[in-house]
């Protein structure tokens, strides 16, 4: 079983990536859990969403204690909260050792206008760790949204993979 | 009954043709319901409960739910709207949680005296002050005594399931139901579950033997006389006791129709064979605590879950514990003054030789972790 946080501030769509992230994997005929840690929500405040793939019916519906990876959508939740993980992708520009790291900032604010990175986000994941391919986090998009937001979507997932590459 | 390791209902008959795409509790409540065609919706929103209600807005705005869509002033209001449209003959739905369902408390009794098989899902949330948006059961056990039915569903699939079923158990035995399922560890969960896609020959039009008729005018809910207010009563315990066996029945009814079930649809058991102490406990921690007992070799323990609360499966519950020698009873409920509610009728239910434990957990919606359970189960 894979268990994946992740961290991001009300807005940035942590909550839909964990959705994301799920119905991808149980497209690819895995069994997937996926549920947000509520707080009293804001935007702009931390927020938490947990993400368990298996190949196995998941039983275990707590929080995540011990993530295998941890996905931050915000750098500056680095230096508001202890973050652990075996692995870390974050979203910044800088190079961070031991971690996963990719500018996603910058693809939002060209397609979207505002920094919502997580299906830019959610594409790094896939390229790194191969967890779930992209085309179904393609097909989870399309699933998920419609019109112009979808369009924005399929373009940011390609944009983050060309950038990757 | 179930004592296989998934609570995504037993499936041994036939193979799976493939793992079912991942869909939000919401999702699976909103399209359940929709699937049983209820002629009135009336909800007002709260948390954790909303998604579940906007999900059959968006559908009825859709043109994909054809009924009466109404966004009441109140949660007193929301049930006594479905209350109204039952009596004229038409299926209701309503959604709520904690403080809404504390405020429909009037309105419950009248819903289950004036015996409306309305189906209410809860989504399961500890009730003020202080404010706390989390799961327990402190609301659904505070109305325990109203003469709805409680089902307790463990998994997005349970729920699912348990509303369609909800509706045929209620109108076979003309009393309400409640579907409880877990604030945000169950409501706000994404998982793989199968949509049902048809009810056709599972759940007929609903048909009542009387209802409200300006062209055939009846009275109902008047004023009675003690004499006869004590016959009313009976014949809502003599409904709640003949649900137990209907709800068997449309347990095995749905496993044959659609290949799932739910223990006998009363009670599910797990990892009971050899077992000398079993865990009692509700809802969706139930999961949590079939994990660990899978972790730990050679357990002596098991789980009994009560899938159903009201009616309460005393006689199952008494079967299931033949070898048992203690129990230890999770409760997500207080009941101020003497212990808590799930515990104290456990305890009245089984003989005095087996040893029954009370454990609060999870009150306010502090997580069911594992490392909780380990320390019960040592």
């Amino acid at each position: 079983m894979i268990q994946i946080i992740i961290h991001g501030r009300g807005g940035q769509g942590a909550v839909k990536a964990a959705q994301l992230l799920a119905l991808a994997a149980s497209l690819e005929g895995k069994y997937a859990q996926a549920f947000p840690q509520f707080g009293v929500e804001r935007s702009g405040a931390p927020v938490e969403a947990y993400c368990r793939i298996s190949d196995e019916f998941i039983l275990l519906r707590s929080h995540i204690y011990s993530a295998d990876y941890a996905i931050v959508l915000d750098p500056s939740l680095l230096n508001v909260k202890n973050i652990i993980a075996k692995k870390l992708l974050v979203n910044t520009k800088k190079h961070l050792k031991d971690s996963f790291t990719f500018d996603a900032t910058s693809i939002a604010m060209k397609i979207f206008g505002r920094p919502v990175v997580n299906t830019i986000m959610l594409a790094a994941f896939s390229f790194f760790t191969k967890t779930i391919s992209k085309k179904s986090l393609l097909e989870a998009c399309k699933e998920t949204f419609s019109g112009i937001v979808l369009k924005k979507n399929l373009l940011a997932v390609e944009e983050a993979y060309k950038k990757i590459k | 009954m179930s004592t296989n390791g998934s609570n995504n209902g037993e499936r041994r008959e036939i193979k799976m043709k493939k793992i079912p795409r991942a869909i939000s509790c919401s999702k699976a409540i909103a399209e359940a319901v929709r699937l049983c065609k209820p002629a009135v919706v009336a909800a007002y929103p709260i948390t954790p409960q909303t998604l579940i209600v906007e999900e059959l807005a968006k559908m009825h705005a859709e043109r994909i739910l054809d009924c009466e869509f109404v966004n009441a002033e109140s949660e007193h209001s929301a049930l006594s709207i479905c209350i109204g449209a039952q009596a004229t003959g038409s299926r209701t739905f309503t959604a709520t949680s904690s403080q809404g369902l504390a405020l429909m408390h009037e309105m419950l009794f009248i819903a289950s005296g004036l015996r409306l098989p309305i189906v209410m899902v809860v989504a399961n949330r500890a009730l003020s002050a202080p404010i706390n948006i989390w799961c327990d059961h402190s609301d659904t056990m505070a109305s325990r005594d109203s003469g709805w039915l409680q089902f307790y569903c463990e998994s997005v699939q349970e729920a699912h399931d348990t509303v369609i079923q909800a509706y045929k158990i209620a109108e076979s035995v003309l009393l309400p139901a409640m579907v409880c399922i877990d604030g945000f560890t169950l409501s706000h969960v994404t998982e793989n579950a199968e949509l049902i896609k048809n009810l056709k020959n599972f759940l007929p039009p609903y048909k009542p033997c009387c209802k409200l008729d300006p062209s055939r005018p009846i009275t109902i809910g008047a004023i009675v006389p003690p004499e006869f207010y004590f016959e009313f009563k009976m014949q809502q315990q003599k409904a709640m006791l003949l649900a137990q066996k209907t709800i068997k029945k449309i347990n095995l009814e749905f496993k044959k129709r659609f290949y799932r079930s739910y223990g006998d649809g009363l009670i599910e058991t797990f990892n009971l064979e050899k077992a000398k102490k079993a865990i009692i406990a509700l809802g969706s921690q139930c999961s949590t605590i079939k994990y660990v007992i899978n972790l730990k070799k050679n357990t002596e323990f098991g789980l009994i879950r009560l899938k159903c609360f009201r009616p309460f499966p005393g006689k199952e519950l008494v079967a299931a514990c033949e070898n048992i020698e203690e129990v230890y009873v999770i409760d997500r409920a207080i009941s101020f003054g003497n212990g808590a509610p799930l515990y104290t009728e456990v305890k009245a239910t089984l003989p005095e030789k087996i040893k029954v434990k009370s454990y609060l957990i999870g009150i306010g919606g502090q997580d069911v972790s594992p490392e909780i359970i380990k320390k019960l189960i040592k």
